[in-house]
């Protein structure tokens, strides 16, 4: 142990003697392990960022389209025919796998309230909707079985929404006036802000799917629903659920074999998945880039330490003829790699932690700073000093005592 | 066994490309502990070579090697250190101190490889600095103090570890004659003081009467050894 003490005594002492060579030293490591925080932070940033925009469209969500069926060589795109009908999204519910179902027209309509109006897209579903795109109530109430079965006017208004028409007012039983039909607001969603292609998902409007039928869409496709939004029991049901959907479907619409459905399922989760894939290439390719320049960092070490071996090879003669043995002239010069790359990496974390911190304040960008990369890139820093300070202290140690005293 | 130094038949050859070339060949020697003996020699003598050994800096080709009761040649590298630090004092011609450090962290390094604490170590630094002359220079760097002070500190570096042994390799070398008279004279007072066995090279005939008795070598060979009074150059 006083051993140990004493070489780090030896190694800080030696450290010292050549401040600026020793800061420079450091200096490789500071900003490799600064850049590998720095990048990972904002890669993860990046990356919950994204995950959070899709997991508030839903969480384990379906979605059901009309899909392209073929007619004599004409193939319309998705949601190109009116396949899908509440029927379906009944059979549906019958599901085990699903623990929601709803199905949904979207219409696009202009709203009046007083003098102020405005134009937005309009949603007929159930009352499942709201659980199953994970919107909350900021006030009021959601439909009762009564106004959904038997349509009557009543609407739930997003947050955009109520303020364009209400402004700063209560818009709960007020009446407003969709399609030159007057409705009962009975509730307004709570906040849920930009989704990830930048629509503003408070813009909306929801309102029974009998009435929307009824009301808006008119009788020319009677029954029919433009998509069905479907919520699975769990996130390892969602496979399930989208075959046991498929299968079921494909039965209801008589599909022969070999032809096209005219319907598709998405699940939603794997976007997310795939766009998770995305970012985390994202922060592997920055965490790489930083990681390559820690490298470097630690080649710079092994090339100082190998000059200052080269240059102090009379001094480890006198040290080795006055009783050191090459197991403490190696502990030596190892500590010496050791404490620059672990100090440089300690300074490396903070200037790391620092920058993350002015990006995001100064560059509006969401970071992210957990404690697995900064002890990640300490001990990788640490295991650089101790490989790249091997060599050299190797090379150190094995001098013969006359040939190094001999050396000028 | 009485000697803290025995050679048997030593040998010493260095391999080149034209082959072994042998510098020591074969030498018997017993130094008694306490003694003070001079090795002298002209150059290509191997006395270079000698000093090595006995110094645990180099091993022999052959031949036998008892320092302290123990055989040395048979020694590797890590066992040779620990004698270095145990048994061995060293004393060069160039003084060899680390220049960045004061002169009491200087007398303190053979000490850090005895893993004695750093208060002790710069406490027994400083005494022996005091006995070599040198306690009000304790903070000073190397360079900033004289040749003669400078070996002074050499010395002191030697002693700080209480070896048996202190091996001193052309030790005024690099001093004027008035210095390097005093050097000798301090070295036959801490002989006389602590009984540490006392060698010293050198080629200089007026150094080796400090010590009473000579070792004297000529290629390879030990052709005198005896009372330094009774040798007379032409003998050899």
């Amino acid at each position: 142990m006083t051993l140990w003490l004493s070489m780090l005594g030896e190694a800080l002492q030696a450290m010292s003697a050549n401040k600026l060579r020793t800061f420079l030293t450091a200096l490789g490591i500071i900003i490799g392990v600064g850049a590998v925080v720095l990048m990972v932070a904002l890669g993860q940033g990046t990356q919950s960022a994204v995950t959070k925009s899709i997991s508030a469209l839903g969480s384990n969500l379906l979605i059901i389209r009309s899909g392209s069926p073929q007619q004599g060589g004409f193939r319309s795109g998705a949601g190109g025919l009116p396949t899908l009908t509440t029927g379906d999204a009944l059979a549906l519910q019958e599901l085990t796998s699903l623990k929601a179902v709803s199905p949904v027209i979207q219409q696009g309509a202009q709203l009046v309230y007083g003098p102020n109006n405005w134009g937005t897209q309009v949603v007929g579903s159930t009352d499942a909707y709201l659980d199953i795109r994970d919107w909350t109530l900021q006030s009021g109430r959601s439909f009762t079985d009564t106004e959904m079965n038997s349509g009557m006017r009543v609407a739930i208004l997003g947050q955009t929404v109520a303020e364009q028409l209400f402004g700063n007012a209560d818009p709960i039983d007020q009446s407003v006036r969709i399609h030159k039909s007057p409705y009962q607001v009975i509730g307004v969603l709570a906040p849920k802000g930009q989704s990830m292609d930048g629509r503003d998902q408070d813009d909306t409007v929801i309102i029974p799917l009998v009435t929307a039928q009824r009301q808006l869409v008119g009788t020319r496709f009677k029954g029919t629903v433009s998509i069905i939004m479907a919520k699975a029991n769990s996130a390892q049901q969602l496979a399930s659920g989208e075959a046991q959907i498929t299968d079921l479907l494909h039965q209801r619409h008589r599909i022969a074999e070999g032809v096209d459905n005219d319907f598709s399922v998405t699940n939603m989760a794997s976007i997310a998945s795939t766009m998770a894939q995305v970012t985390g290439m994202l922060s592997i390719l920055l965490g790489s880039i930083a990681g390559i320049s820690l490298f470097v960092g630690g080649i710079g070490i092994m090339n100082i330490m190998m000059v200052s071996v080269t240059e102090r090879t009379r001094e480890i003669g006198i040290r080795m003829a006055i009783g050191a043995s090459r197991k403490t002239v190696l502990l030596q010069f190892l500590l010496e790699a050791v404490i620059i790359t672990t100090t440089g990496g300690l300074i490396g974390i903070l200037i790391g932690i620092g920058l993350a911190l002015g990006v995001q304040r100064f560059g509006g960008i969401s970071v992210a700073i957990t404690p697995q990369p900064i002890l990640l890139a300490f001990g990788v820093s640490t295991l650089v000093g101790l490989f790249f300070g091997l060599y050299p202290a190797r090379k150190a140690s094995r001098l013969k005592p006359i040939e190094a005293l001999r050396y000028q | 066994m009485s000697d803290i130094i025995r050679l048997a038949d030593l040998k010493k050859a260095y391999d080149t490309d034209a082959g072994p070339v042998p510098v020591l060949k074969g030498l018997g020697l017993s130094i008694a502990p306490g003694e003070f003996v001079t090795i002298m020699g002209p150059s290509g003598s191997g006395k270079s070579t000698l000093m090595n050994i006995l110094g645990c800096l180099d091993t022999p080709t052959a031949g036998e090697y008892w320092l302290d009761g123990q055989n040395v040649a048979s020694l590797n590298e890590d066992q040779l250190a620990e004698v270095r630090s145990r048994v061995l004092g060293f004393v060069f011609q160039g003084f060899n101190l680390l220049p960045r450090i004061d002169l009491k962290a200087n007398v303190a390094l053979p000490l850090v490889y005895q893993s004695v604490a750093k208060a002790k170590r710069l406490e027994r630094a400083v005494a022996v600095l005091e006995r070599v002359g040198l306690a009000r220079q304790v903070d000073s760097l190397p360079p900033k103090i004289s040749g003669g002070q400078q070996q002074r500190v050499a010395i002191a570096r030697a002693l700080v570890t209480q070896p048996r042994v202190i091996l001193a390799d052309e030790p005024t070398g690099n001093l004027d004659t008035t210095t390097g008279q005093e050097i000798m004279t301090l070295f036959q007072d801490i002989n006389k003081e602590s009984g540490v066995t006392m060698i010293v090279v050198t080629h200089d005939a007026k150094v080796a009467h400090y010590a009473r008795r000579l070792v004297y070598l000529r290629d390879g060979i030990i052709t005198y050894d005896g009372p330094t009074a009774e040798f007379q150059e032409s003998q050899a």
